[in-house]
């Protein structure tokens, strides 16, 4: 896995701030750069899917540790 | 139709602060004015001298009388026990409270609610999956509605909880409350019904549709901001979600918000009277919108249930092509406002949770409207509407032909 340019912690947070969060800190972002966020919220994995796909960045893994989600998201050049 | 007389008491006059409040409202689900006779019985309790509910003194015992005199009335209108009247915050965290606090007081591990729920019923179901409780999201029909019989199949020996909406706030469709109850009631689960948009509006009785926990708005019955009531049925216990001096039975500490909540008496009072005779005016007013965007935009659809199955002061449709934020944003130019159905959503951008569970394309998706009329709404501002919309729609098109 690539090394993340950016770290994210959503942990304790629910619908809407992790999708929230993660579009704030992807604007700082350059093209190519990597975030990950982690998040316990059950609904962001769809959540993140569906952002992703509709925005165009690349959801390069999704991890999992019992209750607690990895995202690695490359933002679209 | 004829125009109708709004209800007794006059439109409260357009806030302050804001300035610019348009001339069409048509987003009374996301907020209500407070009707002015709410106003004047609550002006006392903010400018006078008023106890707190809980003092020793003469100045607490009036206070206290008020407070209960708002539970009686808040128990009339949903033909409940005042004891059982919890005031809280606001609606949501009423829901939160029913549905933790079911949660964490019952032996079961397993809640179950559909997927159609308002955010505060989610997110506080989620909260209970971050801590090893399982939860059932029941989906739903293409117009939003839940099968009883699929929440019978979801259950197990260890449900905690049923919960369910008495109707969707953005698609405006009934739920099965009743056909729901007679069966949490035979498994001895307690159930919970999120009756924010319904109170009022259609006729909801706690014992008829055997309800053991109850949510109720203040501000969607015209009454303050700031308050909300969950009731509670006697035999059915809950863990407090907020701990302190042990007001409002123990359920919620923090001492009284007594104005809002005489507020919310006085509008509950209201609506209990005025309630049948407002639903009707505006069905028929709403039908009158529904029908006439339907003929002017036939490419248009309506989402959620149709004629008696939907709340009557509530209208939605997609309008494929057309990005609801960009047809909002135009509305707004021309002094309506109205609003996509989901203030989450509007947020993030995300289609909504709703929609995705009744299946919309991705491009209906984009164009979700959502007009809910109220107190105040005039036969004028539903014309405006009618000859606004398909303008907006026109020039949107022609921006972006698809």
């Amino acid at each position: 896995m690539p090394g993340a340019d950016v770290t994210l912690d959503c942990l304790g947070l629910f619908c809407p701030m992790p999708v929230l969060k993660t579009r704030e800190a992807m604007k700082r972002l350059g093209p190519g750069q990597i975030l990950e966020m982690t998040s316990d919220d059950p609904a962001s994995e769809a959540d993140m899917k569906s952002w992703t796909s509709r925005t165009g960045n690349e959801l390069v893994e999704i991890g999992r540790n019992g209750a607690v989600f990895r995202f690695v998201i490359r933002k679209a050049g | 139709m004829a125009r109708s007389s709004a209800s007794s008491s006059a439109r409260p006059a357009s806030g302050g602060a804001a300035g610019a409040v348009p001339r069409v409202y048509l987003d009374y689900a996301g907020f209500s004015p407070v009707d002015p006779r709410v106003v004047a019985v609550m002006r006392p309790f903010l400018e006078g001298g008023v106890g707190n509910p809980a003092a020793p003194h003469s100045l607490g015992l009036e206070a206290r009388a008020s407070l209960d005199g708002a539970r009686a009335k808040v128990a009339r209108l949903v033909g409940a026990t005042p004891a059982g009247v919890i005031f809280t915050g606001s609606a949501t965290e009423a829901n939160n409270l029913a549905v933790r606090g079911a949660a964490e007081r019952a032996r079961g591990r397993h809640v179950v609610t559909s997927a159609v729920e308002h955010i505060s019923v989610l997110n506080a179901c989620r909260d209970l999956e971050k801590r090893g409780w399982s939860v059932s999201y029941v989906g739903v029909d293409a117009d939003g509605c839940v099968d009883p019989q699929a929440v019978a199949r979801a259950m197990r020996d260890d449900t905690a909880l049923v919960s369910l909406m008495a109707a969707n706030g953005e698609i405006g469709t009934l739920e099965p409350v009743r056909a729901v109850g007679r069966i949490a009631r035979e498994r001895g689960v307690p159930f919970h019904v999120d009756g924010v948009g319904t109170v009022g509006r259609v006729p909801l009785a706690v014992d008829d549709a055997q309800i053991d926990l109850l949510t109720l708005s203040s501000n969607d019955i015209y009454g303050p901001p700031g308050a909300g009531a969950l009731w509670v049925r006697a035999d059915v216990k809950l863990a407090p979600v907020i701990v302190g001096g042990g007001q409002e039975g123990g359920y919620r500490s923090g001492t009284e918000n007594l104005p809002a909540i005489v507020g919310l008496g006085v509008a509950a009072d209201l609506v209990r009277l005025e309630g049948p005779a407002e639903a009707a005016r505006l069905r028929a007013l709403r039908d009158r919108l529904l029908a006439g965007l339907l003929d002017r935009l036939p490419e248009a659809r309506v989402t959620g249930a149709r004629g008696d199955g939907r709340l009557p002061h509530h209208a939605s449709l997609v309008v494929p092509g057309v990005k609801a934020d960009a047809v909002l944003l135009e509305l707004d130019l021309r002094g309506i406002a109205a609003s996509s159905g989901s203030a989450c959503n509007a947020s993030t951008g995300e289609p909504s949770h709703v929609l995705r569970a009744i299946g919309c394309g991705r491009d209906a998706l984009e164009g979700s409207l959502c007009f809910t009329l109220g107190r105040w709404t005039t036969a004028g501002e539903i014309d405006a509407v009618l000859d606004a919309l398909p303008a907006v729609v026109a020039r949107l098109r022609q921006l972006a032909p698809r």
